[in-house]
C-alpha cells in the first residue's frame, strides 16, 4: 500500500471517529445506517464483484441476521452470542442459495435469488408465532454498555473496521485470486484446478454471513424490525450501491452505500420527485460509467499501464534486434 | 522400455451417424513431444476433448501412468497432472501476468483451508519468476495480462499450463493466430522447456494439435497423422514426411 493511501485511511478513520460527536440524533442515525449498509454491501460485493455471481437477494440475508439477533435476544441470549449465530445461520442459508448459481448464471441467477428473497419475505410475514408477521418485533435491546446512540455507533464502527479488515486479508490470500479467476473465466479456472463449485458456494456463504452480521447490527440500531426493510427493493438498492461504487473494487461499497443512503436524503427537497432524480442519476452513471465510480482512477491507471507495456514491448523488441545485428556482425 | 505415460486404446466417439473418432490407439512416452496432425474433420479435436474430460467417449480407454482417466472431469484431470491450453486465448485479463501464473498453480499448494492463511503468492513467487524468465516475459510481469499484445498473452497462456508441473500438457493449436516470427520463437521456447525439464528429471510430455506443419515437424519427437477418425501413420517427423500414404491423403502432393 502506498504511503498516501495509508494516510488517507488514517484520516478517514479519525474523521469517522470524531464526526458523530458533533452530529444531532438524525445525523448520527444516518451515519450508523450508512455503515450498516457498508457491511451489507461488502458482503454483496464479494459475491457480485469478486466471484461474479449476480445476486439480487442479499437483503434476505440481512433479514436472517436481524431476525436471528432479535429472536435470540428475546430469549435472553446475549448479543455477543446472537451475532455469531446470525452469521452462522446466514452462512448456511447462503451456501444453499449458492446451489442455483452452479446451474444458472447472469440474469437467471438474479431471478432465482430474487425469488428466494420473496419467499423469505412471505415466510416472515406468515409465520407470526415466530416473527410477529407484519407487526414485526419491538423493543430489540442493545448490548450492555452500547445503549446510547453514540456508543452503538462506535460498536457498528468497530464491526465495520473488523469486517473490512477481514475481507481485505481474505481477498489478498490465494482465495481472493481464485475468486477473480472464477469471475473472469470459469472454464479456464476449472482447467487450472480451481474447484469452481466450491468457490461459488463459499462466495455465497461468506457474503451472506457478512450481510447477516449487518442485519444483526441493523436490528440493534432501529430497535424494531418488520419485513419491509428487507424486501427485494432493498436487495435491488444494495445491488445498485455495489455497482455505483464500483463492483469488484474493495472500497466500492463504502462509496456506493454513501450514495445510496445519503443522496436520497439530500434529494428530499425534490419531494415526490426525488426518486425520479435519483433514478435518472443512476441511469446516467451506468451509461457513462458502467464500471462504477471507482473505475475512474482505475481507467487512468490502466491507460498508463498499457502505455508502459507498449513502451516496454518496443524497447524489448529493439534490444532483441540490436542483439541479432550484433551477433551477425 | 518404460511404461508409457499416456496410453490411448481403441478410442471411439460418434456423433449420430458420423464416426468422429473410430478406434484410435497410441502411446506417449514420458518427456516426449507428441504431435497430432490431420485435415479438418479428421477427429483431432474430438480426440482432444475426450482426453480432457470435455466429452465422454463411446468406447476405448485413456490411461495415464496405468490409471484409467477416461471418466475424469476437467478438474480431476488437472489435479492428476494434466495441464492444457485452449485454441483461443484464455488468460485472466484483469490480473497481472505474474498473478496469472500463480493462480495457475495455487490450488496444488496445501489445502483450501491452509491457503486461507497462506502468503498472497501461495509460496509460488519464485516458480512464477522462473517461468516468466523461461518464456521471456519477465519485463511485463506486473502488467495486467489484458494489456499485452496477442503474442505475449499467448506466451502467458502457455506458461500457465506448465505452472503446476503437470506430467502431461495438451496444447490445442498453440500457433493459431500467432504471427510467423513468433511461431519459431514459440517452438524454440517449448523445445528448450522440454530439454530443461528432462535435465531436471521432471518428465513432462506434450501433446500438440496443430495445423502448422513446419512447427509440428520441427518441434515434435513423434507425429501421429489422423484421417477420417483413424490413425494413418505414427512416426518420427522425417518418417512422416517420407510416408507416401500421408503425402497422398493429407498433404495432397
Amino acid at each position: 500500500m502506498k504511503k498516501w493511501n495509508i494516510a488517507a485511511l488514517v484520516i478517514g478513520l479519525i474523521v469517522l471517529a470524531i464526526a458523530p460527536m458533533g452530529l444531532k440524533k438524525y445525523g448520527l442515525y444516518l451515519l450508523s445506517y450508512w455503515m450498516v449498509f457498508v457491511i451489507a454491501t461488502m458482503g454483496l460485493n464479494l459475491v457480485l464483484g469478486y466471484a461474479g455471481q449476480k445476486s439480487l437477494g442479499h437483503a434476505a440475508f440481512m433479514a436472517i441476521g436481524a431476525y436471528t439477533v432479535a429472536l435470540l435476544q428475546a430469549q435472553g441470549v446475549s448479543f455477543w452470542l446472537a451475532m455469531p449465530a446470525a452469521a452462522a445461520l446466514s452462512f448456511a442459508v447462503g451456501w444453499l442459495v449458492g446451489y442455483p448459481a452452479l446451474r444458472v448464471q447472469m440474469h437467471y441467477l438474479a431471478f432465482a435469488t430474487l425469488g428466494f428473497n420473496e419467499v423469505l419475505m412471505l415466510v416472515i410475514r406468515n409465520e407470526e408465532w415466530l416473527t410477529g408477521g407484519t407487526f414485526g418485533i419491538n423493543n430489540i435491546t442493545r448490548p450492555a454498555g452500547f445503549g446510547s446512540d453514540l456508543s452503538f455507533y462506535y460498536l457498528i464502527f468497530a464491526f465495520t473496521i473488523a469486517i473490512c479488515g477481514f475481507l481485505f486479508l481474505f481477498l489478498r490470500s490465494p482465495w481472493g485470486r481464485a475468486f477473480t479467476a472464477l469471475r473472469d473465466n470459469p472454464l479456464r479456472a476449472e482447467s487450472l484446478g480451481i474447484n469452481i463449485q466450491r468457490y461459488t458456494l463459499m462466495a455465497f456463504a461468506i457474503g451472506a454471513a457478512i450481510s447477516g452480521l449487518s442485519g444483526g447490527l441493523f436490528a440493534g440500531l432501529v430497535n424494531f424490525i418488520e419485513p419491509i426493510p428487507f424486501s427485494t427493493q432493498t436487495s435491488i438498492m444494495m445491488y445498485l450501491m455495489v455497482v455505483i461504487g464500483g463492483s469488484g473494487y474493495f472500497l466500492g461499497p463504502i462509496l456506493g452505500a454513501a450514495i445510496g443512503v445519503i443522496l436520497p436524503e439530500w434529494l428530499r427537497d425534490f419531494g415526490g420527485w426525488y426518486l425520479v432524480v435519483f433514478g435518472a442519476a443512476v441511469m446516467a452513471l451506468m451509461v457513462w460509467l458502467p464500471g462504477g465510480l471507482l473505475s475512474i482512477p482505475q481507467t487512468i491507471k490502466d491507460k498508463r499501464a498499457a502505455k508502459l507495456a507498449n513502451e516496454a514491448r518496443s524497447a524489448h523488441a529493439a534490444r532483441l534486434k540490436a542483439e541479432d545485428e550484433g551477433a551477425q556482425a | 522400455m518404460n511404461q508409457p505415460l499416456l496410453k490411448v486404446k481403441h478410442l471411439a466417439k460418434a456423433y449420430g451417424a458420423i464416426q468422429a473418432v473410430g478406434g484410435v490407439s497410441f502411446e506417449v512416452q514420458a518427456g516426449e513431444i507428441f504431435g497430432v496432425i490431420g485435415p479438418n474433420g479428421s477427429g483431432k479435436t474430438t480426440l482432444f476433448n475426450s482426453m480432457l474430460g470435455q466429452i465422454k467417449p463411446d468406447a476405448g480407454t485413456i490411461e495415464l501412468n496405468g490409471k484409467d482417466i477416461s471418466n475424469a472431469t476437467p478438474l480431476q484431470l488437472n489435479h492428476i497432472g494434466v495441464g492444457r491450453t485452449f485454441q483461443t486465448l484464455q488468460v485472466f485479463s484483469k490480473m497481472t501476468v505474474r498473478d496469472n501464473l500463480i493462480v495457475a498453480a495455487q490450488e496444488h499448494v496445501g489445502s483450501a483451508f491452509s491457503r486461507l492463511f497462506a502468503a498472497s503468492d501461495a509460496g509460488l513467487g519464485a516458480r512464477a519468476d522462473a517461468m516468466l524468465e523461461q518464456f521471456n516475459i519477465s519485463h511485463v510481469a506486473n502488467y495486467m495480462a489484458g494489456t499485452l499484445s496477442y503474442g505475449q498473452q499467448k506466451l502467458v497462456d502457455i506458461a500457465m499450463a506448465f505452472m503446476s508441473q503437470p506430467a502431461l500438457v495438451l496444447l490445442d493449436e498453440p500457433c493459431a493466430g500467432v504471427n510467423p516470427s513468433l511461431v519459431a520463437n514459440l517452438r524454440d521456447l517449448l523445445k528448450d522447456l522440454n530439454a530443461k525439464q528432462q535435465a531436471n528429471g521432471q518428465q513432462c510430455s506434450f501433446v500438440v494439435i496443430e495445423h502448422n506443419m513446419d512447427f509440428v515437424m520441427s518441434l515434435c519427437h513423434r507425429v501421429m497423422v489422423m484421417v477420417e477418425g483413424k490413425v494413418l501413420a505414427i512416426g518420427r517427423p522425417e518418417e512422416i514426411m517420407a510416408n507416401t500414404a500421408v503425402l497422398d491423403a493429407y498433404l495432397g502432393h
